[in-house]
């Protein structure tokens, strides 16, 4: 009896919550095109809500960032990306060309480069409502004190309401309580070599941390294939190039992986 | 006043009390000071002046919109068809004096059919006339403010005032004291005339509201220019335009003028969006507007007008998408600063951080981009540093890839490597001391996976020891 009206309240915060909406209405997935990642996704990169990347560090940010991108091109329109200015100048210019080297066309792209991190919250906050955007990338360094768990709601709330998905790249910051439907980690992956031994496609380790509804857990070892627009294994072809790639990134313990992620989703 | 003037210092200008003392200007200080012991001097600044009579023309700009400054200090106001807004001319004389009292105690003014012969009444005028002409005609040749000579000899043919002049045939005259005078006398007398040259020309739009009392709050004045916006918005349609830039002048009663400004990226003719910009610009300013003792004058005018068809809803409902981003570009650039929502613009230049640019996306449009080489891994990074950071690289000598390099007090082991990719300086753009070093790029991948992009400046003949950086960061 007690669960019945403890589970009806919920669903009525819930509606609330959503301005009235049926909780239950389903928001689009955008697949990634990696087939294990799009099912422990349930289908893709759920539309309409706030996701978390993780980059460790400053050094990563390049590979971070080039991930985000990624997303956001396979979630398709106009994308504005919203950084500081510290990190534009220390941490180095989003440079257009080697956003349009990885296939995404930088002509769709909008760059708002604002002084702190809270001016970048206000301006996300205000082109996350504006449904005309496809995705809006949030770059914060750092822990930033205005990026708290209400900002974090305010901004889960707008996305949903709009329609637009966001997507929250953090470098170097601690992991902290978030309103976000997944969180993320990014960190770079050798690459399978070409000809010559030149680094290869752009390849990460990503590991879903983190995810509202569904099981979390999963690490994978993926690679943009920029030409067909979609991510895929790392070890598509390296039958022919023997020995190219370790199965697993040789700087973690293999005891962090989480064994469990890896059978749900293997 | 004073002011250094051919090695002596010298008096720059002088107060009505002091002239009755005799002094004038170009006396040297020390002349003066003998002839009155307790003069009163302070350093001539004549930018200050400058500054303050543009303060005075931004007030009367609500007299006409057609003010041109005539330094060091004078105004010169074009009265064409503004004078019944005032009740007519001594209407607007009186308003022009009641508000110039706030001012300066120390006004002359003169209204004439030119400029030049409202100059001159104003600052040579003496005694009442009959009329214009016969006020003009009494003038002192020096109304004319010819050069020294010119004036002298003038007095020395015995030509005291203008009338003197008008009576002679302009032919001598021009023989002998300069084509220029004829000119002048004519353009005085109102016989031809040259318009001024205004501080502003006039916008196509303009809308203002006078108030016979001042408006003391700053949220009164806000409703008041969402007002003139729907006129503007209005007027606009029926001319199928709309505007690029928009400005709010706020007049305030003691002649204080408050300037707003707002640039969208799209032409723009509704209220409502031209009040959510203004709203964001009074946000974003750095202090409060201080309405004083009140506003009595509100102008909105539109300076950049575009053509704007009329705006088709989609069937379904609801405004044309692309309307929104445009909206939130506005929004976002009179909050931050229009130079801080860029767009990319490429450039064709191989240096890579020239090859973009980043503009103001309320000022440029979206430009196709080239695509890149199928079937290569990317080529450029998504980060670029600038300026690039130093490493310390090992490396072979004389120009072989890099081996290791100590990048953020860490050490980096390459293991892969591509390159070079030999960029050189543009020998065409080069300053003359500059070597015009070239730089060999190469795509690393350390142990870890991170890709990054170094290069070597300069070659080993034209550097005995180059120095490393790394440029960017690959995804």
């Amino acid at each position: 009896m007690r669960v019945d009206s403890l589970s009806l309240i919920q669903r009525r915060i819930a509606l609330i919550e959503r301005g009235g909406r049926a909780a239950t209405e389903a928001a689009g997935h955008a697949p990634t095109g990696h087939d294990r990642i799009d099912r422990a996704l349930g289908g893709g990169v759920m539309r309409a809500r706030v996701h978390e990347l993780v980059a460790e560090s400053a050094a990563e940010a390049g590979s971070g960032a080039g991930f985000v991108g990624v997303l956001a091109h396979r979630l398709g329109g106009e994308m504005i990306w919203l950084r500081e200015r510290d990190a534009e100048l220390r941490q180095g210019q989003l440079h257009a060309p080697g956003v349009a080297a990885i296939g995404i066309d930088p002509a769709r792209l909008l760059l708002g480069v604002l002084p702190d991190a809270a001016a970048v919250l206000r301006a996300a906050a205000d082109a996350v409502r504006c449904a005309g955007l496809g995705t809006v990338v949030i770059e914060l360094w750092g822990n930033p004190r205005a990026y708290d768990l209400t900002a974090s709601r305010r901004l889960a709330l707008l996305a949903e309401a709009s329609g637009v998905t966001a997507l929250l790249l953090r470098v170097g910051g601690a992991v902290a309580p978030s309103a976000a439907q997944t969180r993320i980690g990014v960190s770079p992956a050798p690459s399978v070599p070409l000809a010559a031994d030149a680094p290869g496609y752009p390849a990460w380790t990503v590991e879903l941390q983190r995810q509202r509804g569904r099981p979390a857990g999963g690490i994978w070892r993926v690679e943009w294939d920029w030409e067909h627009g979609q991510l895929r294994d790392q070890d598509h072809d390296a039958a022919t190039l023997s020995g190219a790639v370790p199965p697993l990134s040789g700087d973690r313990p293999a005891g962090a992986i989480g064994a469990a992620g890896l059978r749900r989703t293997g | 006043m004073v002011e250094r003037q051919r090695g002596a210092i010298r008096l720059a200008a002088c107060d009505p009390e002091a002239m009755a003392l005799g002094l004038t200007p170009g006396v040297t200080l020390a002349d003066a000071r003998a002839r009155v012991p307790d003069l009163a001097v302070a350093d001539a600044d004549p930018v200050a002046d400058l500054l303050w009579l543009e303060r005075i023309a931004d007030a009367c700009d609500r007299f006409t919109p057609r003010v041109a400054i005539e330094p060091p200090d004078g105004l010169v106001l074009d009265i064409t068809g503004c004078a019944h807004l005032f009740g007519g001319e001594y209407g607007l004389l009186e308003a022009v004096e009641a508000r110039m009292r706030r001012w300066t105690g120390h006004l002359r003014h003169a209204l004439a059919d030119t400029p030049e012969g409202a100059r001159a009444l104003a600052r040579f005028q003496t005694a009442p006339a009959a009329s214009e002409a016969a006020a003009l005609r009494r003038l002192p040749v020096a109304a004319l403010e010819l050069e020294g000579e010119t004036e002298a000899a003038l007095r020395g043919a015995g030509l005291k005032t203008i009338d003197d002049l008008v009576s002679r045939p302009t032919g001598p005259l021009a023989a002998r004291f300069g084509a220029d005078l004829p000119d002048l006398l004519a353009r005085i007398l109102g016989k031809s005339g040259k318009p001024i040259a205004p501080r502003h020309t006039a916008p196509a739009w303009q809308f203002e509201r006078r108030f016979a009392e001042p408006i003391a709050r700053a949220d009164a004045a806000l409703t008041v220019i969402g007002e003139l916006a729907a006129e503007a918005g209005q007027a606009m349609e029926a001319r199928r335009q709309g505007g690029r830039r928009f400005t709010a002048r706020l007049f305030r009663s003691d002649g204080h003028v408050v300037d707003l400004a707002i640039d969208c990226g799209q032409p723009l003719r509704d209220p409502a969006r031209i009040m959510r910009l203004f709203t964001e610009r009074i946000g974003a300013l750095s202090d409060p507007i201080d309405p004083g003792f009140g506003f009595d004058m509100i102008r909105l005018s539109v300076p950049r007008a575009e053509p704007l068809d009329y705006a088709q809803l989609e069937l379904e409902g609801g405004a044309v998408h692309a309307e929104d981003v445009s909206a939130l570009i506005d929004r976002l650039s009179v909050r931050a600063g229009s130079g801080r929502i860029r767009r990319f613009v490429p450039r064709d230049s191989h240096i890579p951080e020239q090859a973009v640019l980043a503009l103001p996306a309320t000022a440029s449009d979206r430009q196709d981009w080239p695509a890149p080489p199928s079937g290569e891994p990317p080529c450029r990074p998504i980060h670029l540093f600038d300026p690039p950071q130093r490493v310390e690289v090992i490396a072979e000598l004389p120009d072989g890839p890099p081996r290791s390099f100590r990048w953020q007090r860490t050490l980096h082991e390459v293991t892969r490597y591509e390159g070079p990719e030999r960029i050189a300086a543009e020998w065409w753009h080069r300053a003359p001391g500059d070597p015009g070093l070239t730089r060999d790029y190469y795509r690393v991948e350390d142990m870890r996976g991170r890709r990054l992009w170094l290069f070597r400046h300069g070659l080993n003949d034209e550097r005995p020891a180059p120095l490393w950086y790394v440029h960017g960061l690959f995804a």
